[in-house]
């Protein structure tokens, strides 16, 4: 059952992505067929049994990072013009380039996935073992995260006074 | 049996609030307004000659809105304008799944408990859901190709943000207090009762006087968090939209917003969607706030207990169970009372007031809330 769900799941999150990568005319049904993969994604972590993960992964950025796009995009009201062949020719190169390196990486660890597979702790990936370890373990690269972020916020504030004076 | 358990609590709390209180509140709705406003009411569909007071008139709507023209508009994103109104719609059945309608039993050797999916973080999946509703906001506007549309899903989907944020934040105090995202544990944590004074004893020292000490509330998430239920309640009936906070569709302003360009049933889903979300608010809020299933000063052992004694212990956990969901769908009701008796008291806020509202007044008072309860609970766990 988790296998056929799985195979559901990453079906749907592939197509999201080709969708999105596909509808470059129409951004707007671009980024909603991401909103597809981010749920699958989600999906897929809850059969990992990364329970707040899975929460988190469609609360986030299923629920209000793509939200945010989306804003952008119908704000910005794109033309044509805005995709130039020049820029379009760095896009891709980025794009191949980090694609490569996905591959590399995801040929190294194939063979570890391939073996049996690992059992997880009772409680894994729950929020509270998970706010544990960020509390306790991690917490100075939470606390610098959270740093970076009022620092962005701040700086958006600047910009966003800036231009209204 | 574990399939058949499921599908039968599926069907009974989906039946009720999306077969009984939906079409009832349609009803309640113009009842309500007419009362609260001097008028009558909807008295006219009948049925021959039969009105019963208004009571055919959900029925007749419903007929109405299919049978007529569904309108597509020039240039309109066709997959996606008929999408968006079922995404509007499915959020709000969803979250029923992890709503605990009715405790945890025990008949001889079998344990059930009244909730379709009883999961750890369950509240999490609450909000992880919810936060999907406002794809159906967007994609509306987006997908009319009009631009009082695009106006009324850019302020649906910036009040729905917004609102989610300070939702989440307003009970953490209540998890802090509970202990658990886990919406079974919390119903079952607030069937106890706890001694008004007990803190004074314990925290210090003091003797408290007999009838103080006699004083017990439940342990229902209001009296824990007063703060927390009022700024909660207001965020999550700003996320269903429906006046006062119907800014996204200000007719004044934006002739209908987001679902201008619907028509028939299409249209009819999109209210089909707020409505139902004023009986799902009260379930969550009952669950988080008002005790879930619990019965004030009667907890279940006290039921059974005393049942059993006299009947045996399968009728005792009957019993149980049905006072269980009575008391639950009561306090539902008194929910969506509430929520009807706000909506036809207050007029429309203004756009600018309703986000002013969420940034600069509900989201400090969270905050702040969060570092009051945290200091009392830590005050309280050292005592004397």
């Amino acid at each position: 059952m988790i296998d056929f769900l799985f195979y559901v799941f990453a079906a749907l999150a592939v197509a999201g992505a080709l969708g999105m990568l596909l509808n470059t005319r129409n951004t707007v049904a671009g980024a909603l067929s991401l909103v597809g993969t981010m749920v699958s994604l989600g999906a897929i972590y809850v059969l990992l049994d990364a329970y707040l993960i899975g929460a988190l992964q469609i609360l986030v950025y299923a629920g209000a990072i793509v939200v945010l796009f989306l804003f952008v995009v119908m704000l910005l009201n794109l033309r044509e013009d805005a995709f130039s062949p020049e820029r379009l020719r760095f896009t891709k190169l980025i794009g191949v380039a980090i694609g490569a390196l996905v591959g590399v990486e995801l040929l190294l660890l194939l063979p570890a996935a391939l073996g049996p597979a690992a059992t997880v702790p009772a409680d894994f990936g729950g929020y509270r073992m998970v706010g544990a370890a960020l509390f306790t373990d991690w917490v100075l690269a939470f606390e610098v995260t959270s740093l970076l972020l009022l620092a962005a916020m701040v700086g958006a504030v600047v910009l966003a006074k800036r231009s209204i004076d | 049996m574990i399939l058949v358990g499921v599908i039968v609590k599926m069907l009974f709390i989906v039946l009720v609030v999306a077969g009984l209180f939906l079409p009832l509140i349609t009803w309640v709705e113009r009842k309500q307004s007419a009362v609260m406003q001097d008028r009558i009411g909807a008295n006219r569909a009948d049925l021959a000659g039969l009105t019963l007071i208004g009571l055919l008139h959900p029925a007749a709507d419903v007929l109405k809105l299919l049978s007529k023209e569904d309108v597509v508009p020039l240039g309109a994103n066709r997959v996606l304008h008929r999408l968006a109104p079922v995404i509007a719609l499915v959020p709000a059945i969803v979250t029923l799944a992890v709503i605990p309608f009715g405790g945890t039993y025990t008949i001889g050797d079998t344990t059930f408990s009244l909730v379709v999916a009883d999961i750890d973080w369950g509240i999490l999946f609450v909000f992880a859901v919810g936060s999907l509703a406002t794809y159906g906001a967007v994609m509306a506007g987006w997908a009319s190709n009009s631009n009082w549309g695009l106006l009324g899903s850019m302020r649906a989907s910036a009040q729905m943000i917004s609102y989610e944020v300070t939702m989440g934040l307003s009970i953490v105090g209540l998890f802090m207090c509970f202990g658990t995202l886990k919406l079974t544990e919390m119903a079952a944590l607030q069937d106890q009762t706890f001694r008004l004074f007990g803190f004074l004893e314990h925290v210090f020292g003091v003797a408290v006087p007999g009838f103080l000490d006699w004083l017990r509330l439940p342990m229902w998430g209001v009296f824990l968090q007063p703060l927390g239920f009022i700024l909660f309640l207001t965020c999550i009936m700003a996320e269903n939209k429906r006046p006062p906070f119907d800014a996204p569709e200000g007719e004044s302003e934006i002739i209908a917003g987001y679902h201008m360009e619907y028509s028939g049933m299409r249209f009819g889903l999109f209210y089909t969607a707020e409505f139902l979300e004023v009986p799902v608010i009260g379930t969550i809020v009952t669950s988080l706030f008002l005790g879930g299933w619990a019965i004030p000063w009667l907890s279940t052992t006290d039921i059974v207990g005393g049942v059993s004694s006299v009947f045996g212990q399968g009728f005792a956990v009957g019993v149980c169970i049905v006072l269980h969901v009575l008391s639950f769908l009561l306090k539902v009701v008194v929910l969506i009372w509430l929520q009807m008796a706000l909506r036809w008291t207050l007029p429309r806020f203004r756009y600018d007031q309703v986000m002013d509202l969420c940034w600069k007044m509900i989201l400090p008072i969270s905050i702040a809330n969060v570092f009051v309860t945290g200091a009392v609970i830590l005050f309280l766990e050292r005592g004397a």
